[in-house]
């Protein structure tokens, strides 16, 4: 019998890296198609490729990619949370007339909104957890239940409350001096580099396969070179706002516990096998809560985002589409809808395509109804790219 | 019992369960059974469907606690009440569907539930400590002679033969004292059947224990040290390999009156 050192020979290595690469295409699909959708709109009209426009069209995307990476987490362990939008909307409301009619400083309108969020969170996933039903029926119940709130909570308002609070509304208008910006995009720059120097490194030693000299090499580049690009755009318009500040906050606190945390690894397993989890002593019960508890502050976070870019709450906040285009930016991201699979950065490009596209419609002069057809064709293309991609992983299956 | 072709070492027994029974409602499903495993032993466990085997194997595991009788592991009792009794005490169960996260990588798998975190507090709880994992994966899969491509690859990509690897693999990483297989054969071809029999053996000579439930007479004669036959919730005899053949087990499986010739009634 052998007991020779028999994993990793370098052939069986890069067998690993090309059934990856040709099951699993990794954010390149969506970085591609959103270079399309840049050229596309500014072949169209010059006027999408403005500073002006793109950081508006980020004002406009931070909503969504809070909401995005909530129903992520909810997808990764293969549940699913229709009520985000209303969960949206109605905490929105409550941090409206708590600080327009009430008076309360701006800090605690907030902590309440985003509290009574996750409040949401855990009772709807108790329920589902307690009475094993499902998460599609539990959580649709819960959008008409706070939709309905959200009306009755506005109904003295004539469905429309102003917010004049300086502070939440400064979150989506004020922006960053120009040098604190700079700081931070040399600093995000700096770290996103030096995460993949380390990464490269924590790999090998750890006996993984490390990616190609090249392919890091173009990670660095690119993570370089992408912030400070952001950076003179918005430099050149008005700087960086606060929402974009908070916004990235969120996603690198998520990439950090979706890649690196117990936690984050039960996520992922529980999506895959919740038996098998189960079994192993995965508390699956009380992850599933805490999941949903985290997408309905992040639902809450997104509603306050949304209520200070608008400068009001009103009945239609966290209404129409946000719920459903979250859950198609999350999809062509590369989240499975049936758990364990789906990264952070993919839904961040998810959300981009599908603001960008609307944004580039509206540009151009279409429509809303041409702007939710051409959301809906991109989520049915993006699903069929990735369906075949995986389809022709199955045949080389070692 | 009686048997001279055994890897233990001396005469203490790694596993004793005295008198288990269990009852689901009226239906009596196991009737005071027997079960004895030395260290390094192989002790296949045969029977028809419905003699007990998995009833006995889930007193074993855990997953159903036994109505009656004492379970004991190197000598000192113990009580299994629930999955996490069986893993303290040392035992391990590789079930069936092997219970693999496909969307995880064969470390990730291996230490699923049990991951070793850094010493670093984050705001969602401990840092997976990536590092030592991956080190003491790739130490167990080296000792358990096992070939998988890169650690990182997701158990979907790997054979059913290199799956069931990973589940055993599981076992070994914990140090557990007895491995109870459940049907670990089926459903592969004849090369990964031949990697699992180099699995099991590995087991064997590590002084793990291995329960090996099985229908098939080849596995078990090729496997075994000992045969333990169920029959109706009941013991119906223990062979060796050597001193008896595929027919005296299959009388004792299916309750035909032939003598066995090597063994004896229990």
């Amino acid at each position: 019998m052998s007991t020779e050192v028999s994993i990793a020979p370098s052939a069986a290595r890069s067998r690993a890296r090309l059934t990856r690469f040709s099951g699993d295409l990794g954010p390149w699909p969506v970085l591609v198609g959103l270079v399309c959708i840049a050229v596309g709109f500014q072949a169209a009209n010059s006027a999408f490729l403005t500073p002006r426009n793109l950081s508006n069209l980020i004002l406009q995307t931070g909503t969504l990619v809070v909401l995005t990476l909530g129903i992520m987490l909810v997808l990764l362990i293969g549940e699913i949370d229709l009520s985000i939008g209303a969960v949206s909307g109605v905490t929105a409301c409550v941090m409206g007339i708590m600080s327009a009619l009430h008076g309360w400083p701006a800090w605690a309108a907030i902590a309440l909104a985003i509290a009574l969020g996750a409040l949401i969170g855990l009772v709807q996933s108790s329920w589902i957890v307690a009475f094993k039903a499902p998460s599609f029926i539990v959580t649709l119940a819960g959008m008409l239940v706070w939709q309905g709130a959200q009306l009755i909570l506005l109904s003295d308002q004539n469905g429309q409350l102003r917010i004049e609070d300086s502070v939440i509304t400064s979150i989506a208008s004020n922006y960053l001096p120009r040098p604190v910006g700079w700081t931070l995009t040399m600093l995000v720059a700096l770290a996103g580099a030096g995460w993949v120097v380390v990464r490269r490194y924590l790999s090998q030693r750890a006996g993984y396969g490390t990616n190609s000299l090249a392919a890091d090499l173009g990670r660095v580049l690119a993570i370089v070179a992408a912030p400070i690009v952001v950076m003179l755009v918005l430099d050149s318009y008005l700087g960086v706002p606060y929402m974009l500040v908070a916004v990235l906050a969120v996603t690198v606190t998520l990439a950090v516990v979706t890649g690196f945390t117990v936690f984050g690894r039960h996520i992922y397993a529980v999506g895959g096998n919740a038996e098998a989890a189960r079994r192993t002593g995965v508390r699956v019960g009380s992850l599933r809560i805490t999941v949903f508890v985290i997408a309905s502050a992040l639902a809450a976070f997104a509603g306050i985002l949304e209520a200070s870019r608008g400068f009001a709450v009103s009945v239609n906040s966290g209404g129409g589409n946000a719920a459903l285009n979250a859950i198609a930016a999350a999809v062509i991201g590369g989240t499975s809808l049936f758990g364990g699979r789906g990264r952070v950065v993919g839904a961040l490009l998810g959300a981009l395509v599908i603001s960008s596209v609307q944004n580039g419609l509206a540009l151009i002069g279409q429509t809303a109804a041409t702007q939710i057809i051409a959301t809906g064709l991109i989520l049915l293309a993006a699903v069929t790219l990735d369906m075949s991609a995986r389809r022709k992983n199955k045949g080389t299956r070692t | 019992m009686t048997s001279e072709r055994s890897r233990g070492s001396g005469s203490d027994l790694r596993l004793e369960m005295h008198g288990i029974r269990k009852s689901f409602g009226s239906v009596d499903a196991l009737r005071g059974v027997d079960l004895e495993v030395r260290p390094g032993e192989i002790m296949a466990l045969v029977g028809d469907n419905g003699a007990g085997k998995s009833t006995l194997v889930k007193t074993l595991s855990g997953a159903q606690p036994a109505d009656a009788g004492t379970i004991r592991v190197d000598g000192e009792p113990v009580s299994i009440t629930s999955p996490q009794d069986a893993v303290r005490a040392g035992i391990e169960t590789v079930y069936q569907d092997l219970a693999l996260c496909d969307n995880l990588d064969v470390v990730a798998n291996l230490y699923l539930g049990r991951e070793l975190r850094s010493p670093r507090q984050g705001l969602f709880g401990r840092f997976l400590a990536r590092g030592r994992m991956s080190h003491h994966a790739r130490q167990v899969l080296d000792e358990l002679a096992v070939t998988l491509p890169a650690l990182s690859t997701p158990v979907a990509a790997l054979s059913g033969g290199q799956r069931q690897a990973i589940a055993v693999g599981r076992a070994v990483l914990w140090g557990s004292k007895v491995v109870v297989l459940d049907e670990p054969t089926a459903a592969l071809g004849v090369q990964q059947t031949a990697t699992v029999y180099r699995l099991i053996r590995t087991l064997s000579e590590r002084g793990v224990s291995v329960v090996l439930i099985s229908h098939n007479m080849v596995d078990v004669f090729e496997l075994a040290d000992r045969i333990t036959v169920l029959r109706l919730g009941e013991g119906a005899g223990v062979f060796t390999p050597a001193e008896s053949t595929p027919q005296d087990v299959i009388a004792a499986i299916t309750g035909g009156n032939v003598v066995p010739l090597g063994g004896k009634r229990a």
